[in-house]
């Protein structure tokens, strides 16, 4: 039997397996996702307006970013033990920097002038922030969010191994038997997962693109 | 972190110094690969400007594929060994360093290159004396990258048999060692950083000297923006 005849056929014979692994995964991905866009984003406008915040917090999660994040994921077992938490919260990790670094650059490359057009126009400090900032800035954010959603769909593979659940769970099946049909149920799925997700966001990203704003990162 | 965690970095300065060093091959071995296809491939599509966009696009989107799929999908072609890690490594930086050799030759005032076809030069003189010098320090901003991510891939290799630091978190998560675990994130993180910093050294050392030959302050202006990068 060929490769791609016995990876289906290991695919058809575990369907339901599947279909609650990609689940998982997406479940995975989301939540980890959502965690660091609800700090990053905050944290990214007050690092943009402050350039002493922005140096130390910038540099600190360049830093991290250099490790891999096979040691990220597994670095955290000691601490946490294995299991669903433990995934969450080293995705989390990994996903902050994209988004972080993106918004910083996204509100900080805002042209002031805009900024100041809007308060002439009476509008407060929220609704500049609201009305006029995000706007603009949104388009930047989401590539980082896209990369990030890369970054968390592919490192959630690897997650499987400390006890997460997910697509991951055949990678390390088959890895463990040596099986390449397997390995190949596993990664198919998450190839097709990025791949979907580049697409979303992509679209996504046109479709908010604000017609003054030609430049992004 | 408690001391005791350290204690197999301690008592196996061995092995973590041969699992280092297959590291550093790997990694280091593949990264010169790469760059060896992306100058010439970067130097051929170059002023082209379709080609590029298509290169730059196909390249793209390999770079999207999770590293260990893209080992996995290379697995049945080149086999459990290093060679498979080898070649997802070499097409996983290719977007990196060809993106920036393209951003540094776009950099190159057009008045050097007159000037040094007025002096005589062959088209490969040309590049190997005037535009290669030029482009040293983007070239060099985009092997820092592709240094650090070869170096976090090369982690994962060690599930196909490459060897390297990875093994020790492999190993440390299938046995329980949380030693063994430390050990490999500590030196993995340790290797990735030097690296970082020592190429972040090169590469502003060079600038200066670019700059200065160049007179030509946008040079360095000109290296892309890894904002949209992913470092696995």
């Amino acid at each position: 039997m060929s490769l791609a005849q016995e990876t289906w056929a290991y695919a058809l014979g575990h369907l339901d397996e599947l279909q609650q692994a990609t689940l998982d995964h997406l479940l995975l991905v989301t939540s980890a996702l959502l965690i660091s866009l609800f700090v990053c984003i905050p944290l990214g406008v007050w690092t943009s307006r402050s350039r002493g915040t922005a140096n130390f917090v910038i540099n600190g999660i360049n830093g991290v970013r250099v490790i891999p994040s096979l040691a990220i994921l597994f670095l955290m077992v000691p601490y946490m033990g294995v299991g669903l938490d433990t995934a969450v919260v080293a995705l989390t990790i990994l996903a902050m920097p994209p988004i972080l670094v993106n918004t910083d650059a996204a509100f900080r490359t805002i042209d002031p002038a805009v900024k100041e057009a809007a308060a002439g126009m009476g509008m407060t400090p929220r609704q500049i922030l609201f009305k006029v900032e995000f706007p603009l800035a949104l388009p930047v954010i989401l590539t980082g969010i896209r990369t990030a959603s890369t970054e968390v769909i592919a490192s959630a593979t690897l997650a499987a191994f400390i006890g997460s659940g997910g697509l991951g769970l055949f990678v390390q099946r088959g890895y463990a038997m040596y099986r390449p049909s397997i390995l190949f149920v596993g990664a198919i799925p998450v190839a097709l997962l990025t791949l979907a997700a580049e697409i979303l966001l992509s679209s996504l990203q046109r479709v908010i693109q604000p017609p003054t704003a030609a430049k992004t990162a | 972190m408690r001391l005791g965690e350290m204690r197999y970095i301690v008592n196996n300065p061995d092995v973590m110094l041969r699992l280092l060093w297959q590291h550093i091959v790997l990694a280091i071995g593949a990264l010169l690969i790469a760059a060896a296809v992306s100058i010439p491939l970067g130097y051929f599509i170059h002023g082209k400007q379709k080609l590029t966009t298509a290169v730059l696009g196909v390249l793209g989107m390999l770079y999207t594929i999770p590293s260990l799929v893209l080992m996995i999908l290379l697995l049945p072609l080149f086999g459990l060994n290093a060679k498979t890690v080898i070649v997802a490594l070499v097409i996983y930086c290719q977007i990196i360093l060809v993106r920036n050799v393209i951003a540094g030759l776009d950099a190159v005032n057009p008045s050097i290159i007159e000037a040094a076809k007025g002096m005589g030069m062959t088209k490969a003189q040309r590049f190997i004396r005037v535009q290669l010098p030029l482009i040293m320090p983007v070239l060099i901003a985009g092997m820092r990258l592709a240094a650090v991510v070869a170096t976090a891939i090369a982690t994962i290799g060690a599930m196909f048999g490459a060897g390297g630091l990875g093994t020790l978190l492999f190993n440390g998560i299938s046995q329980g060692r949380f030693d063994k675990i430390i050990a490999g994130s500590l030196s993995v993180a340790l290797l990735a950083g030097s690296l970082n910093w020592s190429l972040q050294y090169a590469e502003k050392r060079l600038d200066k000297i670019a700059r200065i030959r160049a007179m030509n302050p946008a040079v360095s202006q000109k290296t892309p923006s890894h904002l949209g990068m992913r470092i696995e």
